[in-house]
């Protein structure tokens, strides 16, 4: 729980967030007080963090991977299939995240998410991209209009080890500067200790920097390493008020796992379960072909159901999955594979 | 396990005559058990309720189907019996039919054997036997065995098709789990019939001689080879009767042991019905008799074996209790609980039809299985996707039928999803029961299919009581993070296998088999050898 005052009215709404006249103040307040609630809403009753975490329900390892194992050898074919990937497309952030980022590598990463296969109507744009907070600006002006959000990592992505203040002062400029969404990384060095009110109080805190802007918090399940650290970290980021919750920065191996996603998947279910919130969920790094993306849908179907099968509330970060999509959509179409340098590459 | 044939002898010769429909809940619109049977079934949306679809909304994504080709499998017309190395005709040319229960079509005629054909088959197992097997090096034997072992593997496909059709188990089962493990079987009592004397140390393990098998329906080609993989590594032969309604995979594996060069007489495979069964364990050149199949059988084996100097074995049903405690993992146990009682439709000896789940998590575990039951794919056993395929006879779908409706009068709540269910074939919904008590039959008989009694308790000590309080006593679950509860569960529960945090594994190397009710002798590992030997001092 958080040291804050609740909210000076009871009566705000979700409505208010949006609304650009709300005070900083206001909005800091706001998200703890949305973030008390979410931990109330856990079971109905007031409770402390520490009492929410212990409730966390354990993994076992042995078990999540032959559940995922079962799940892999559905076989989807035809129809299901190109619209699994027609869907897949839909929910892709495509992801540019490399210290050579330049503005010209932005504005093609772009064009490519509006138009993935230029000439053909039928293949839709992209979720969103991805990008550092300093290319937001490039971005959002590149996308404009299209319907493709741009979204901005923050809070001293990858590692998550800088100040706080920092922190908060990223998250807000890049907010200013157009971004749509913020993927923010949790402070792993804090959960591994154990110091878990300060990882939650900075998730409300960024909750509340972000503003309008919808919130995704970096787990980085590589280094955590035990499902049961993914699944606390699910909960605690669910109950400080993220919006998604996404597995990894790419830049630790391993970045996102099926068994992973599952647990988090299970994760998200419970929340929903017992607050009436549905959280998103973003598997990033890792997923490459068109066959893995169809793994995870699966995944997602059978665990959260229809409900979550929509960009609204599933992501995948990735970069060269899509051509892979684009390839096994022709090859559906015409039965053919067509070849890699048909597609360009951004 | 139930059995295919004392009880119903004629399931399967019988042809369409009489009440082919009235009998058949699946007949028609009406879902299983629906309509005049009384029951009330789950007409909601499909899917979980959870997922907050409204009326006529259509789930936006289903799985197209994906079925695995037929055509690997090259049946025949007609099957005879396979006595001493030869495909041979009954000495009456009695034919009996055997079909497949999901489109309820007949797939082959098969020869019954008659009681003359049981005594052929013993006098050429006894020949084999004491004219070459009993007396070839294990090394030799071990050739055979890892010989089958891959032939198998290398057929595992042709198998797995064949043993869905005949069954009515899903392919994804027949070629994940049966095959593999059938195989699996040889492999590792290939390994130990040259090293008898390490098994048995400071003993001489000696062959019994000729070997009753019988087997039930369930797991045809996997019980086949949990009989016949010891008997053969210790230097037995063998006469198996398969169960009258899936005779097929075992007739394939006549033609694996021709295609290993098995000497004649080795292996000898009678099917037909029930009595047929009794007249081979009854048979006085038998040495040793092993049975799978349903505790009313076994008892009767028993007595036909009393006062003989057959070996005998047996591993009857089970009504076994998948106890779940609080600090259990619940998502993970709730698929241990799915796999425990829909595996194979329920049809499992060992399955954990008895649900037994601490008070204090019963709500939201009971939530989470009826979510999870609506994702169950029900429907052709040859579809990749098929979770539950079809119950193995209309006989059993009529056992099922009769046990669930029961459940209902007797007062338990009874949950079935709504999934569509094929217009032909034998067919049973996903079942589960809550408000069940220990008294209700439904948590005393063994059912045989996919239904589920949820129980619930209070203390480590009353679960124990609860699980040990039945006839039974062959598998059961533990589901808990802590341990030294596992073991402590593991000591006081009355069953000859329990898994912990997990259910339904096997492995050629453990030990398996019940006690009370559920039987005696053990299969698998160095105690499935025992059960084939003869223990002598150097």
């Amino acid at each position: 729980m958080t040291t804050r005052a609740p909210a000076t009215d009871a009566a705000v709404t979700d409505a208010a967030v949006t609304d650009a006249a709300v005070t900083d103040a206001a909005r800091v307040d706001l998200a703890h007080e949305t973030a008390r609630e979410l931990v109330r809403g856990w079971d109905g009753r007031a409770m402390s963090l520490g009492h929410l975490l212990g409730r966390v329900t354990p993994v076992d390892r042995v078990g999540v991977e032959e559940r995922v194992a079962a799940l892999r050898t559905r076989s989807i074919k035809k129809a299901s299939k190109l619209w699994a990937l027609d869907l897949a497309i839909r929910m892709t952030d495509l992801t540019t995240l490399e210290g050579k980022d330049t503005p010209g590598k932005v504005r093609a990463l772009c064009a490519k998410a509006m138009h993935p296969a230029p000439g053909d109507p039928a293949i839709p744009h992209v979720a969103a991209v991805c990008v550092y907070p300093a290319l937001v600006a490039e971005a959002k002006a590149a996308v404009g209009a299209s319907g493709v959000r741009v979204a901005s990592v923050a809070t001293g992505f990858p590692s998550g080890q800088t100040f706080s203040d920092i922190k908060l002062a990223e998250t807000r400029a890049a907010v200013d500067a157009g971004a749509d969404e913020v993927d923010m990384v949790i402070d792993r060095g804090a959960f591994l200790a154990g110091d878990y009110r300060t990882v939650f109080d900075e998730i409300v805190a960024v909750k509340a920097a972000a503003g309008p802007a919808h919130l995704k918090v970096i787990l980085e399940t590589g280094e955590l390493e035990t499902y049961d650290n993914v699944r606390r970290a699910s909960v605690l980021a669910m109950a400080a008020g993220a919006d998604f919750i996404k597995t990894s920065t790419g830049k630790v191996q391993p970045a996102a796992t099926l068994p992973v996603t599952l647990v988090m998947l299970e994760a998200i279910r419970d929340f929903e379960r017992q607050t009436g919130r549905l959280v998103g969920m973003k598997p990033a790094g890792g997923i490459r072909t068109a066959k893995e993306s169809i793994q995870y849908l699966v995944v997602l179907y059978e665990t959260l159901g229809p409900r979550w099968m929509t960009p609204e509330l599933f992501r995948f970060g990735a970069s060269s999955l899509l051509n892979d999509i684009l390839m096994q959509i022709e090859k559906e179409r015409t039965g053919r594979y067509a070849d890699p340098d048909d597609f360009s590459l951004d | 396990m139930a059995d295919d044939t004392l009880t119903h002898p004629r399931t399967s010769e019988e042809p369409a005559s009489g009440d082919a429909s009235a009998g058949d809940p699946s007949a028609g619109d009406a879902p299983a058990g629906a309509g005049e049977r009384g029951l009330r079934t789950w007409t909601g949306p499909v899917g979980p309720a959870s997922w907050g679809l409204g009326d006529g909304q259509a789930i936006p994504w289903d799985y197209a189907p994906a079925p695995e080709a037929r055509d690997i499998v090259r049946l025949r017309p007609r099957y005879g019996l396979f006595i001493d190395g030869r495909e041979r005709q009954s000495s009456d040319g009695a034919v009996f039919t055997s079909v497949d229960p999901s489109t309820e079509e007949p797939l082959a005629e098969i020869a019954r054997a008659t009681s003359a054909d049981i005594d052929r088959a013993v006098r050429a197992a006894r020949r084999a036997q004491s004219k070459g097997w009993g007396s070839l090096p294990g090394k030799e034997r071990a050739k055979y065995l890892f010989r089958i072992a891959r032939i198998l593997q290398e057929r595992s496909r042709e198998f797995a098709v064949l043993e869905s059709m005949d069954s009515g188990k899903p392919i994804k089962e027949s070629r994940d789990v049966d095959v593999p493990l059938a195989a699996a079987h040889f492999w590792y009592y290939a390994g130990w019939a040259d090293k008898l004397e390490y098994a048995f140390p400071g003993r001489v393990a000696r062959p019994l001689g000729v070997a009753a098998q019988v087997i039930p329906w369930n797991f045809p080609l996997l019980m086949l080879s949990w009989k016949i993989a010891p008997a053969l590594a210790a230097g037995n032969t063998v006469v198996l009767k398969p169960a009258s309604t899936t005779p097929l995979s075992a007739l394939l594996f006549a033609e694996v042991c021709v295609e290993a060069g098995l000497p004649p007489g080795v292996v000898n495979i009678v099917p037909g019905p029930g009595e047929i069964g009794m007249a081979l364990v009854s048979h006085p050149g038998v040495d040793k008799v092993a049975f799978t199949g349903s505790t009313e059988v076994g008892r009767l084996i028993a007595r036909a074996v009393a006062g003989t100097d057959k070996a005998l074995t047996l591993e009857l049903g089970g009504k076994a209790a998948n106890i779940v405690f609080d600090d259990a993992p619940l998502d993970q146990a709730i698929e241990g609980i799915v796999n425990g009682i829909y595996f194979n439709q329920g049809e499992v000896c060992c399955a954990g039809s008895r649900l037994l789940v601490q008070e204090s998590i019963a709500e939201p575990l009971i939530e989470k299985l009826k979510d999870r039951l609506a994702t169950i794919r029900v429907g052709d056993p040859l579809d990749k996707n098929t979770d539950v395929g079809a119950i193995n006879s209309k006989a059993q779908l009529e056992r099922i039928t009769a046990l669930v409706e029961a459940g209902v009068e007797e007062g338990a709540t009874l949950y079935q999803p709504a999934c569509q269910l094929p217009p032909r074939g034998y067919f049973f919904r996903p079942t589960l029961f809550t408000n069940v008590a220990m008294s209700h039959r439904i948590a005393r008989e063994e059912i045989f299919g996919p239904v589920l009694s949820v129980l619930t308790f209070r203390t480590p000590e009353e679960a124990i009581e609860k699980a040990n309080n039945t006839p039974y006593g062959l598998s059961a679950g533990v589901w808990t993070e802590k341990g030294s509860r596992i073991l402590l569960m593991t000591r006081r529960l009355k069953a000859g296998v329990v898994w912990a945090n997990t259910f339904n594994r096997f492995d050629p190397t453990s030990p398996f088999g019940g006690y009370k009710e559920s039987g005696f002798g053990r299969e698998g590992g160095v105690h499935g050898l025992h059960a084939y030997v003869r223990l002598e001092d150097r």
